[in-house]
């Protein structure tokens, strides 16, 4: 190898893939049946952080940064000149992927690519790479592929056989907002490889389950298909970002829905400019939500609707939701159903279960509650127990707010200010 | 005050418990040999470790609790935290008194600290599926040096058994001075010592000792870690919550040339 070239292309390569957000590895059902190397089975591994604080689980890279593309957010921009360009080879990539795996650096690869000549022609070397990986060198770790928007049924189909996530970004909230930024991307070209990949999964999934010998079954894209949308480049409301994602996880059946809050790259006088701050706390609020649609029962009108557009950024949105619906509480820790419970703001799914399950053997007090792991700190204003004084249980909410609101010490939220909000 | 003095073994702490039992003791407290500070006011009593008596109370609980009150057990045992023998004792004494299983009764102190502990060692397991970086010796093995908070080894080595399953792979604990070694040819995990020669420093060994592909590996996993990172939003605080400063000695893309 020459080491020094394959250096400076991983840190192009690297840099360029980076605003893709996802780096999950969990959920696939790849064993290591052969006596090869690695297994991807369930649970994901975060095996380093990064000092943004993000998870890196992934070799995350592009397999070449030259596209023909020109769109306005992407650092890869065809009309972008201050970037340098390279392109791995698929050697390259695999002795890479091989070799950070077997140090224990990751759990797989996250490969993607700018489009050089056509979609076609850049589909069919992400798809060589994995192949190779998985036929030529026995690898069962996690393998993530962008399905590029315009590339043939067939070749999705192959890279459904090698990959356990395929995904194809669907960029903006809104097909408008895409036309703008993105005029060579058409919107039908990213739903349609979607639409595939759905029906192509299910399919699968429903032959498997038929079949008595499952290993004789290749697998198709068992972690299933993501999505992601850059956040806080165009002007789309919370309220639309969320129901293209509600929409998206009904219609399609994704895994997960990315949020990538902006980062000034251009200062085309299409977009925010180079000086405004990466929405980091905006996008903290999305992924709270879409936590509450794909885990807490919550649907996505309950969560917001066009009255209120925007999430609130002060409180998370299960708090704001509970200040909102203050007819419905307090509920009694001891009585309650598992449903309402998990709805209770300063109370996640773990703890619910423990309750639920402790509560046979005893009633529950404030102690308990504690020990258990639930966040007094909100929970209190919602709850009664065993033993629970009534101090709080007939407060407005707005006042409820503000008692919390004085607890808080998070370094995203504005110093304390007195004034009151006007709900 | 009856202490009960073991040998640090699994095997060792459940036959104290079996002791405990037969001897019908109520007021005992149980540590290992190591650990056990002379009082002039106690009575000591050696307890050998045996297996048979041990598998008996293991039995017993097997009759009382699932599997995850079975884990948590043992992974009470592997967090070697000082007085974990007498929460365990607190624990066993409830589910042999108890009709049912008690392992969801959060509501008690006994059963929480002894799922809290478990909590504890579980993300410490989790951390080192993820934490452990091996290096490619001249030999072709793959070594890497750790310092876990508990125990871990033993829980760690189906997963690395599973994904290593064509690679030699040796993963040492520098604190509790033992390793695990796999060998590909017979596919089986061993629990190793190794007598290092004068002056070595595990963890620290000499570059002369790793294949000279090793260092261009190193250096290319570092690069990758500082170029995925995005500056715009760099946040140091949360990098810290996840990987804590103690983990960094033995974390290659810490040790930035």
């Amino acid at each position: 190898m020459n080491w020094d070239r394959v250096r400076e292309k991983l840190n192009i390569l690297s840099d360029a893939a980076k605003y893709d957000v996802s780096c999950s590895s969990s959920g696939s059902k790849r064993k290591n049946t052969t006596k090869g190397l690695g297994d991807a089975t369930g649970m994901g591994i975060c095996h380093s952080y990064a000092e943004d604080g993000r998870c890196i689980s992934l070799l995350k890279i592009l397999l070449t940064n030259y596209c023909i593309f020109d769109c306005a957010y992407c650092v890869s921009r065809s009309s972008n000149d201050q970037v340098k360009r390279a392109a791995f080879t698929v050697e390259e990539v695999v002795d890479l992927t091989i070799n950070f795996y077997r140090r224990n650096y990751i759990e797989g690869l996250f490969l993607s690519s700018g489009i050089f000549k056509d979609p076609d022609f850049t589909m069919e070397r992400l798809v060589r790479i994995a192949k190779t990986l998985r036929t030529q060198h026995n690898f069962n770790g996690y393998i993530h592929l962008k399905s590029i928007p315009g590339a043939s049924d067939d070749l999705i189909r192959e890279a459904g056989m090698y990959a356990d996530r395929l995904s194809v970004n669907i960029e903006l909230p809104s097909e408008q907002s895409l036309k703008k930024l993105a005029p060579e991307k058409k919107h039908k070209d990213i739903i349609r490889p979607m639409s595939f990949l759905n029906s192509a999964i299910k399919e699968n999934k429903e032959e498997r389950a038929l079949v008595k010998y499952k290993k004789k079954m290749p697998l198709f894209a068992p972690s299933g298909q993501s999505t992601q949308m850059v956040v806080g480049a165009t002007p789309e409301s919370d309220n639309k970002i969320l129901h293209t994602a509600n929409s998206l996880y009904k219609g399609y059946n994704l895994k997960r829905v990315f949020y990538s809050g902006y980062v000034p790259v251009s200062s085309d006088n299409r977009l925010p400019g180079t000086s405004v701050q990466v929405p980091i706390l905006r996008e903290h609020r999305l992924y709270q939500a879409d936590w509450l649609m794909r885990f807490y029962k919550f649907s996505v009108d309950e969560i917001i609707d066009e009255h209120t557009p925007q999430l609130d950024m002060q409180v998370d949105p299960k708090l704001a939701w509970a200040l909102r619906n203050s007819h419905l509480f307090p509920i009694d820790i001891n009585k309650a159903d598992y449903e309402m419970i998990i709805r209770v703001p300063g109370i996640g799914i773990s703890s619910a279960k423990k309750i639920v399950a402790a509560r046979r053997f005893s009633k529950l007090g404030e102690y308990n509650l504690r020990k258990i792991g639930i966040a007094m700190n909100r929970a209190q204003y919602f709850i009664t127990y065993q033993g629970a004084a009534i101090t709080y249980l007939d407060l407005q909410p707005h006042i409820i707010r503000e008692h919390i609101l004085k607890g808080y010490n998070s370094k995203f939220l504005p110093k304390q200010k007195t004034q009151l909000s006007l709900f | 005050m009856t202490w009960l003095l073991y040998d640090g073994t699994f095997a060792g702490l459940l036959s104290s418990v079996f002791a405990v039992y037969e001897r019908k003791l109520s007021i005992v407290r149980i540590c290992t040999y190591s650990s056990f500070q002379p009082d002039a006011f106690a009575t000591t009593i050696s307890i050998d470790s045996d297996t048979t008596k041990a598998a008996r109370v293991w039995k017993g609980l097997q009759k009382k609790l699932s599997s995850k009150g079975l884990k948590w057990i043992y992974y009470t045992y592997l967090s070697q935290l000082p007085d974990m023998e007498n929460a365990m004792m607190s624990f066993i004494r409830l589910v042999f008194a108890a009709g049912g299983n008690v392992e969801n009764d959060y509501g008690n102190p006994v059963v929480l600290s002894l799922s809290d502990i478990t909590r504890k060692v579980g993300r410490e397991k989790h951390r080192m599926e993820a934490f452990v970086r091996f290096r490619q010796t001249k030999e072709n093995l793959y070594y890497a040096a750790v310092e876990p908070d508990f125990n871990v080894l033993p829980i760690i080595t189906p997963h690395f058994k599973n994904r290593y399953a064509d690679q030699h792979w040796l993963i040492y604990d520098v604190k509790r001075r033992y390793g695990i070694q796999h060998n590909c040819n017979d596919h089986k995990v061993n629990e190793v010592t190794i007598s290092w020669n004068e002056g070595v420093k595990p963890g620290n060994e000499s570059s002369e000792v790793f294949t000279p592909e090793e260092g261009w590996y190193q250096k290319l996993w570092q690069d990758y870690f500082k170029s995925t990172g995005i500056p715009h939003r760099k946040n140091m605080r949360l990098h810290v919550q996840h990987v804590p400063r103690r983990y960094w000695k033995y974390f290659t893309e810490k040790h930035l040339q």
